[in-house]
């Protein structure tokens, strides 16, 4: 055993296997999003699924977000071809409902998609409590920088990007997130001079997932 | 001995892969639903009131400009496509990768430069969206370690040809491979 060669072939394959090793702990699937924090990609979308009752808007009407200051947005990307969509539907349909009558506006965009196909994937799924807007030419899906779908955005009463979910969400999010964009909105107005607290909240809201 | 070197090879041989593979550090593109079935293809790009950051839609001659083309190939060939794996915008024939280079196209119409059409992807899909790493920070070493190889190599090489020729053409004879040092 040569101990000077076996030493310079240790110290060649330390910083390799170390260099392995911390790629390892990489998650090659995640992505970080450069928008949270940064103001909402403002758009202009036409409704093509109306919502039911309370939640609705007429179709063909135009969604403007600037319009939509001073509510939490919850914008959720979505397909009828994405089966991951489907596990996601009622979560997000059911949440939306119990915050009716509160400043939040739950929106469903259609990517790459046809609006006939939207609106025949939620009558399958039982109909949906918010409307959903088309998404010509994903502009607005390319604005916030999407992957995939479903991928969720959680907007800030102030209109910033709090959060990104990617992959199906769930009620307990749903809920985690908005109620603590809304008590951040709140407590901003009860403070007008205070800075909002919306990255607190997204640090908190990490956790929950 | 022999083992040691074996194994000093073997390193070799990996820290040459891992240049060549410094790529895979990064981060990769997810697993994405499929593509979309009978979508709409390039239909979209018409509806003028739903833009968002360009206003104009292109003009016909804009459409048929071919150093427009091309100025839109450049940049969507430093591009990757986020619904592929390692793929650029302008080799993927995804829905997304062809709204990209439409994207591309209108912002290049509408005067941006090359330079800032990239910045914009970089600002929504973060560095991740450039194939080619940017020379700051960690990335660094992706371009220094090939160059630190070859020249860890070159200095190898003197050192080991010169200790071979140093024992004289005897021992290179009895021992022609330096196997047996």
């Amino acid at each position: 055993m040569n101990w000077k060669r076996a030493s310079i072939a240790a110290a060649t394959a330390a910083p390799v296997i170390g260099l392995f090793a911390w790629g390892l702990t990489r998650d090659p699937n995640s992505i970080p999003s450069p928008l949270p924090g940064r103001e909402a990609p403002a758009f202009t979308l036409q409704v093509f699924a109306p919502g039911q009752g309370e939640l609705s808007r007429p179709v063909g009407d135009s969604v403007r977000l600037t319009d939509l200051r001073g509510k939490v947005v919850v914008l959720n990307f979505w397909a009828s071809w994405c089966l991951a969509c489907r596990d996601e539907h009622s979560a997000l349909s059911d949440v939306a409902q119990s915050y009716a009558g509160q400043p939040v506006q739950f929106l469903g965009v259609l990517y790459n998609d046809v609006p006939d196909k939207g609106t025949a994937w939620i009558a399958e799924m039982g109909g949906q409590s918010y409307p959903s807007v088309d998404d010509p030419g994903a502009r607005v899906a390319i604005d916030y920088g999407l992957y995939g779908v479903p991928e969720t955005f959680f907007l800030d009463a102030t209109g910033r990007v709090a959060y990104k979910h990617t992959g199906p969400v769930t009620p307990r999010v749903l809920r985690y997130k908005v109620d603590s964009l809304m008590a951040a909105a709140r407590q901003a107005a009860a403070a007008p001079a205070a800075p909002a607290a919306d990255t607190g909240a997204n640090t908190k809201a990490g956790k929950v997932q | 001995m022999t083992n040691a070197r074996t194994l000093s090879r073997t390193l070799m041989g990996a820290a040459a892969v891992l240049t060549l593979s410094g790529g895979v550090l990064q981060a990769q593109a997810p697993e994405l639903p499929a593509a979309p079935q009978g979508a709409p293809q390039g239909a979209p790009q018409d509806s003028g009131a739903l833009r968002v950051k360009v206003q104009g839609t292109l003009t016909d001659a804009q459409k048929n400009d071919p150093a427009l083309d091309a100025a839109t190939s450049a940049v969507a060939a430093q591009l990757r496509c986020p619904v592929c794996q390692g793929v650029a915008v302008q080799d993927s024939p995804s829905e997304l990768a062809q709204q990209m280079r439409m994207v591309v196209k209108e912002q290049l119409a509408a005067g941006k430069s090359p330079d800032e059409v990239k910045a914009y992807f970089v600002s929504k899909y973060g560095e991740w969206i450039l194939l080619e790493p940017q020379a700051h920070g960690f990335n660094l070493v992706v371009y220094a370690l090939p160059v630190l190889l070859v020249l860890g190599g070159a200095v190898f090489l003197v050192f080991i040809v010169r200790k071979w020729t140093a024992a004289g053409p005897a021992a290179a004879r009895a021992a022609p491979s330096g196997e047996n040092d």
